[in-house]
């Protein structure tokens, strides 16, 4: 071995310095250690004390150190040059205080006068409850980060059902599990954590089913591999339920105890009530947010009686006539009769998945869920005083993301999602679907958007929180007579459980003045001149298009980021960003922490690196303009500062004076010895540091199930103020939050109205039952002329546009292909690594095409955002990004086509908003003309923003020898 | 004799390329470093890797395996790319049969490039040097690093798992007993080369359905489905029929 080592002039026997912080090459929060040579990043690798990532790291994960040394990374404010075009690329260096002393005279000026004029759109931020304070304290209706455009139908839809969700909200319990069912994922959110659960669900046995058009990441080691058509994941679902209520493979006891399956429905149909939960006036609703004088249909005495009534049992089925002659229904009997005439045979012609395989899915699930019990020896109370002496399990578990969530169907696919996991006896419960801190929450939460457009004022923060999750039209954030206050006409009657906001409207609205036009859109992380936009050539032109006084249309345009976008060549001012490396985060509780089903867990990131050039922390930025602005939270009585930096103000801020929440939970109280709410401790930061940068609060084993409804865990949810009540949250099996927004569309409801134009939507899509309908667009595509459906997926190596300016990461996808089936090409003339144009009805694109068998046949895909603009992302202009490399998203619009009246909806889910991306329909053709060789479209190169040198001071020692640049 | 290896199960590898980026971040800034860039930031980007995943489809639509296979040296018994070296730079360490190169005495000729039947060997372009897996001997060897990390650095960073570690002399170690318990084999053995990496195939886990589990007695809908009840009135045999 001596020989081996002696010979190298290079380093032996090495011990680095090493630092602990979180990763952040993607949104799932791995523990990290950074090893230092000589203060530069020698190698970072998986921290194994870590509990979300126990030591391992990912591919991107591993390529951090390329991140930091990268040439894009900007490193001076950066103003657009006087008298230049916005685009042209063209800047000059600004100072910090010029760049703080223009921001707040402008910024001061819109509070002051019109602060709606002032918007704040995020990206894959990770400070959404720092973002969401500095628009609120702005008083600025027009803040959200980017849930609208990536997955916010998997939370909505899964929050209004069963009060919680996948990814940081929730998940499949694979230690337990003995069926896996993944739907619509590739590999997507919580990367590692899932890898790792996934490998040791299959090494102990379970069976693991795909269900998607695409066989890659994760479902290359499915069991099976069942390829279904884009769009159609709801019929799959809402067969699986028809099957199961067919077979009677579902969890009665279950459903009667912790669903609102056995309560009264209303039938009456002339009245005003009809469809709404029957409630008995006399006995007391507890609580009238959430109410909960409902009634059951007793079997033993064939009466009604307030649900869980002591040695009561529901009927879950029949028809039943109150004494005053309202007919009713138990929820469960109105889900059979929905899914009534969804059987396996009709989702096969919709999916493409054959009768069979759909009924033998739906009796594995069934049956295993019902002959594989768990049953663990931990005692528990529930909600009702009922004492349990174990905690029962189902061992069927899911996990789905941006597959079902990125249609406009997606709410109600997701919804019917819910309902089978919920049938199927899976939630909150050992091998199924289990929670995670601070979820569950009440059904909706109870944070609420703001009612009225009188909750914007100037000089004044804004009258409730920007999002929240409206629980009936009274909640939406119109005015009087229907229409939208936010820019991005979220809250609105076009889609009211826009829960995330619509980011991916902003830009056309704005553009338009559509519902009216603003000054300053400060965009941060977020690339919607390019990946993160829809129909981007043409939002790009809305990005410089002037009124006819020669302004621009959207007149100021912030942008910060640590590297130049696409987006950067369209900013007036460029706030350079630092890495995840340079800069104090949480995950906090406040935001999307990042706990585990055993308990709440939240983590911070620690320097380990000297900011780089200028580069300052957007924390840091806010709270410099929070304090200049005056905002009440950030400035003393005298109008002083209140917080020094960022990490000054993490460890003294209080929700509300006193309140002991802040947004880390760990080691509260001044001397460090409270847990999730407590005074705040001077040396918090140190206490996190000396703990791998991460808080763990493990539950006993009492709380850890059921959480729903286990009065313990709720209790204790209350003291510590995760939860404000503490009532229990029954799974909605029906939604009365869905049928109270139907009767207004209805006009049986008093309050607020729709406008008539939107009437007929609302009452069409707000179904409190879930139910299948064509995507919007394929309903209004020419399907004969474009008979494709065409898909993205994000893969394994890359974080959306993020890494092509990684030198390892790029080797992997230095370009992309659009995948086709073999079987589809051939019949269109097309060979194997043909350059094709790929056409939709709002643009086309031209690629180089691949076959895959791994794909059905009705489907074309890409890997998501890997083509990028020439120049971008200091690229040179003949990269294969952006010669070779196409985005897919010329091909989508942000809005639908031209309705009979003239008016256009965004392209989204119509109940929450969610962008529908992978609704698109396309064809394919061969490009053969000469000249054909090149993705298309191309754009002017991007001009050289990024000052490289800069940041390539201090190089690393194998970049001394390495190729370089030429 | 100890005889350390990889492990590779195809059966969880899910092709995320962790061991790819882990092992050139480990390596070019270790003893067997740097591994060069080509036009890291232009047309066509290159450079060395030790390890590479394979991606592959087998089968037709819908019948489709997709299968990721990640590559690296296979450190063989029988190593044809050590007698082929004209310098005796390629060897085989004796203590622990890794396949190492000896960078001072390498002249890049590539003879044991050539001679490798599985391609696992790359020449840096910019060293003009043979280059390859050591299994992380800077990290094996290095008594500073505590012994948990004493490991290569693909076998760290991989979240599934996938890659086990281990002397495949020992018949008792965790690959050995990997290799006999699931089927382990090795990549062309009709070379005789011996590789010592071995790789787990898949495996398929079914659920049986039984009908007698569709007719139970404790069949939910028993509790709830209500039996139509005739009125007693209603036309019956007994109207119709005297015997």
């Amino acid at each position: 071995m001596e020989a081996t080592l002696k010979q190298y002039s290079r380093p032996v026997d090495e011990v680095a310095e090493v630092k602990h912080t979180t990763c952040y090459m993607c949104a799932c929060r791995c523990g990290i250690r950074v090893h230092l040579r000589d203060g530069e990043v020698r190698y970072i690798d998986g921290n194994p004390d870590h509990p979300l990532n126990n030591g391992v790291i990912c591919a991107k994960g591993a390529s951090g150190i390329m991140k930091q040394y990268s040439p894009a990374r900007l490193t001076q404010p950066l103003l657009r040059r006087p008298g230049s075009e916005r685009g042209a690329g063209e800047f000059d260096p600004i100072s910090w205080e010029d760049a703080f002393t223009m921001l707040a005279e402008r910024l001061g000026h819109i509070r002051a006068t019109d602060p709606r004029k002032f918007a704040l759109f995020t990206g894959r931020d990770q400070m959404q409850a720092l973002t969401g304070m500095f628009a609120r304290q702005f008083g600025t209706p027009n803040y959200a980060a980017h849930g609208g455009f990536c997955s916010v139908n998997m939370a909505a839809g899964m929050i209004y059902t069963i009060g919680g969700s996948f990814w940081e909200f929730g998940g499949p319990d694979l230690d337990r599990a003995k069926l896996f069912v993944m739907i619509g994922t590739a590999e997507d959110h919580h990367s590692n954590p899932m890898k790792i659960a996934i490998s040791k669900f299959k090494r102990a046995g379970g069976k693991f089913i795909s269900i998607n058009p695409v066989r890659t990441g994760y479902s290359a080691i499915a069991d099976e591999w069942i390829a279904i058509k884009p769009g159609t994941d709801g019929a799959l679902i809402l067969a699986l339920i028809h099957e199961l209520i067919a077979a009677g493979l579902y969890d009665r006891d279950f459903l009667v105890r912790y669903s609102n399956a056995g309560q009264l429905v209303s039938r009456k149909a002339d009245s005003d009530e009809f469809g709404l939960f029957v409630e008995d006036k006399e006995s007391d609703p507890i609580n009238p947010m959430y109410p909960q004088n409902k009634l059951w249909w007793d079997r033993f005495t064939d009466r009604p009686v307030a649900t869980h009534s002591e040695g009561a049992d529901p009927f879950l089925l029949g028809d039943f006539t109150l004494a005053d002659g309202t007919p009713v229904a138990p929820a469960f009997q109105l889900l059979k009769e929905r899914t009534e005439d969804y059987t396996a045979e009709w989702a096969a012609d919709i999916t493409g998945i054959p009768a069979e395989t759909i009924r033998r899915l739906a009796f594995e699930m069934g049956i295993t869920a019902r002959d594989q019990k768990i049953e663990l020896p931990i005692a528990w109370t529930d909600s009702w005083g009922k004492e349990h002496k174990t905690v029962r399990g189902n061992p069927v578990a899911f996990h789905a993301m941006r597959g079902l969530a990125a249609h406009s169907n997606g709410f109600q696919t997701i919804r019917a999602l819910s309902i089978l996991m919920s049938i199927l006896g899976t939630i909150d419960r050992p091998g199924g679907f289990r929670h995670k801190a601070p979820f569950p929450r009440a059904i909706p939460p109870s944070a609420k958007p703001p009612s009225s457009p009188d909750a914007v004022k100037p000089n004044t923060p804004l009258g409730g929180m920007p999002l929240g999750w409206p629980a009936s039209p009274d909640d939406l954030f119109v005015d009087d007579q229907g229409n939208p206050v936010r820019i991005d006409k979220g809250f609105s009657w076009e889609a009211p459980l826009s829960v995330h906001g619509m980011m991916h409207n902003v830009i056309t609205n704005a553009w338009r003045g559509d519902p009216y036009p603003i000054d300053t859109l400060l965009l941060f992380m977020a690339n919607m001149a390019w990946n993160s936009t829809m129909n981007t050539s043409e939002v790009r032109k809305m990005l410089i298009d002037r009124n006819e006084d020669g302004e621009y249309k959207i007149p100021f345009l912030v942008v910060c980021d640590a590297f130049q976008s696409e987006t950067t060549a369209f900013a007036d001012l460029i706030l350079p960003d630092t890495t995840y490396l340079e800069r104090h985060d949480v995950m906090s509780m406040l935001d999307r922490p990042i706990s585990e089903f055993d308990g709440p867990v939240d983590s911070v990131r620690i320097p380990v690196l000297p900011p780089t050039g200028e580069c300052r922390p957007f924390q840091e930025v806010l709270i410099e303009l929070a304090s200049r602005l005056k905002f009440p939270a950030f400035t003393g009585p005298n109008g002083e500062r209140k917080f020094k930096d960022y990490p000054d103000f993490v460890v003294n801020y209080e929700t509300e004076p006193g309140s002991g929440i802040g947004f880390l939970a760990g080691w509260r109280g001044v001397n460090g010895d409270k847990a999730m709410k407590g005074e705040p401790n001077p040396r918090q930061w140190d206490m996190y540091a000396k703990n791998n940068c991460v808080f763990h609060h493990v539950l006993p084993p009492s709380y850890q199930y059921m959480r729903n409804w286990n009065q313990g865990y709720m209790e204790w949810a209350q003291r510590m103020r995760i939860r404000r009540f503490a009532d229990p949250i029954l799974i909605n099996i029906y939604s009365d939050v869905l049928q109270k927004f139907r009767l207004a569309a209805q006009g049986k409801r008093s309050g607020k109205q729709p406008p008539d134009h939107l009437r007929e939507r609302i009452e069409t899509y707000f179904d409190p039952l879930p139910y299948y309908y064509e995507p919007l667009e394929s309903q209004m595509t020419d399907g004969i002329r474009y008979p494709l459906n065409a898909v993205t997926q994000r893969p394994m190596a890359m974080y959306h546009s993020w890494d092509s300016q990684n030198a390892w990461l790029r080797q992997i996808h230095a370009h992309n292909y659009l995948y086709l089936n073999p079987r589809l090409a051939q019949s269109k003339g097309i060979a194997d690594g043909d350059w094709i144009w790929v056409e939709s009805m709002w643009g086309k694109v031209r690629c180089m095409c691949r076959y895959s068998e791994s794909v059905e046949p009705g489907t074309v895909w890409t890997w998501n955002a890997i083509g990028k603009a020439s120049g971008a992302w200091n690229l040179t202009g003949d990269a294969n990004e952006s010669q070779k490399g196409f985005l897919l998203n010329h091909l989508i619009s942000e809005e639908l086509p031209v309705q009979a009246d003239g008016r256009r909806h965004s392209n989204s889910d119509p109940i929450t908003g969610q962008a529908a991306w992978y609704d698109v329909r396309v064809n394919i053709r061969k490009a053969d003309e000469p000249g054909d060789d090149h993705s298309w479209p191309q754009f002017d190169p991007m001009k050289k923003i990024a000052k490289a040198d800069n940041t390539q001071r201090h190089q690393m020692a194998y970049r001394k020898t390495a190729g370089g640049r030429k | 004799m100890t005889q350390l290896a990889l492990v590779i199960d195809l059966n969880v590898c899910v092709g995320c390329h962790a061991c790819v980026t882990s092992c050139k971040s480990w390596n070019t800034s270790g003893a067997a470093g740097p591994l060069s860039d080509q036009n890291p930031y232009d047309a066509d980007p290159t450079g060395t890797f030790f390890n590479r995943v394979q991606t592959f489809e087998v089968g037709e639509f819908p019948n489709t395996e997709t299968v990721h296979f990640p590559k690296s040296c296979l450190h063989c018994e029988e190593p044809p790319c050590v007698p082929v070296c004209p310098t005796g730079a390629s060897y085989k360490r004796e203590s622990d049969g890794i396949v190492l190169v000896d960078y001072d005495k390498c002249i890049g000729c590539s003879y044991c490039a050539w001679a490798c039947p599985y391609g696992a060997r790359e020449l840096d372009e910019s060293r003009q040097e043979m280059s390859k897996c050591t299994l992380c001997v800077d990290r094996i060897d290095n008594e500073l690093l505590p012994p948990q990390d004493r490991r290569p650095a693909c076998v760290m960073a991989c979240p599934t798992n996938a890659r086990l570690f281990g002397d495949v002399h020992d018949e008792h170690s965790e690959v050995s007993i990997a290799i006999r318990e699931r089927a382990g084999y090795q990549l062309m053995p009709e070379w005789g080369t011996q590789p010592a990496n071995h790789y787990l195939p898949r495996r398929k886990v079914e659920i049986r359905v039984d009908n007698d589990q569709l007719t139970r007695s404790d069949n939910p809908l028993n509790i709830d489905r209500r039996l139509p009840q005739p009125r007693l009135e209603e036309p019956s045999l007994d109207d119709s029929t005297s015997w």
